[in-house]
């Protein structure tokens, strides 16, 4: 069953609260999706630990019910 | 079982430099996302190995906890986690990925 784009936003934004989320719907097909997740607390950690972040939002739900999210993690730039 | 699965990952692992497990074969991936990474390699002209995980539902399985990863393609260089597709992706572009397979001897 897909997933919402507005939903993986808000699950996404429960683990992650000061994040500024972009979604795409890669093919229209609520299957398929981009996001970028930019966020502070990502500061001075690995790529891998930053995707991790993410994925633990979505608690356990990438490779399941949302199975293909392509996923690109930032940080802030300083003001 | 798991701890069977994980000792034989751990083997795979350490008996290939760059490692990419995916779904389907280097020449016939099963997957966008290992036919990104397959790509990427090439183009990189890095030689490796790859293990169909569409073969074998332990590793299939076992892969996600062994790297704390939930997804498939996953690459491995000299025994060191890499990342997914995207990782891949991110790193080639911004020439990180060719740098540390340099730095690890293996390109």
């Amino acid at each position: 069953m897909p997933m919402a784009a507005d939903e993986i936003e808000a699950l996404i934004r429960q683990g992650i609260p000061d994040a500024a989320i972009e979604i795409t719907d890669l093919a229209g097909d609520g299957d398929h999706y981009a996001a970028r997740v930019t966020s502070a607390s990502f500061r001075g950690m690995p790529r891998i630990k930053q995707h991790q972040a993410v994925y633990a939002a979505l608690g356990g739900r990438m490779g399941g019910v949302l199975h293909a999210l392509q996923l690109t993690t930032a940080i802030p730039v300083e003001e | 079982m798991t701890e069977d699965v994980d000792t034989r990952i751990q083997g795979l692992v350490d008996a290939n430099p760059v490692l990419l497990f995916m779904k389907g074969s280097p020449l016939f991936p099963q997957c966008g996302f290992s036919a990104r990474a397959v790509a990427i390699l090439n183009h990189l002209e890095v030689p490796f190995e790859s293990v169909d995980v569409l073969q074998d539902q332990g590793i299939r399985q076992g892969i996600k906890s062994f790297s704390d990863w939930p997804t498939i393609p996953q690459l491995y260089v000299k025994g060191e986690f890499v990342g997914g597709s995207d990782i891949m992706m991110e790193m080639y572009e911004s020439g990180e990925l060719g740098e540390l397979l340099g730095n690890k001897g293996v390109r």
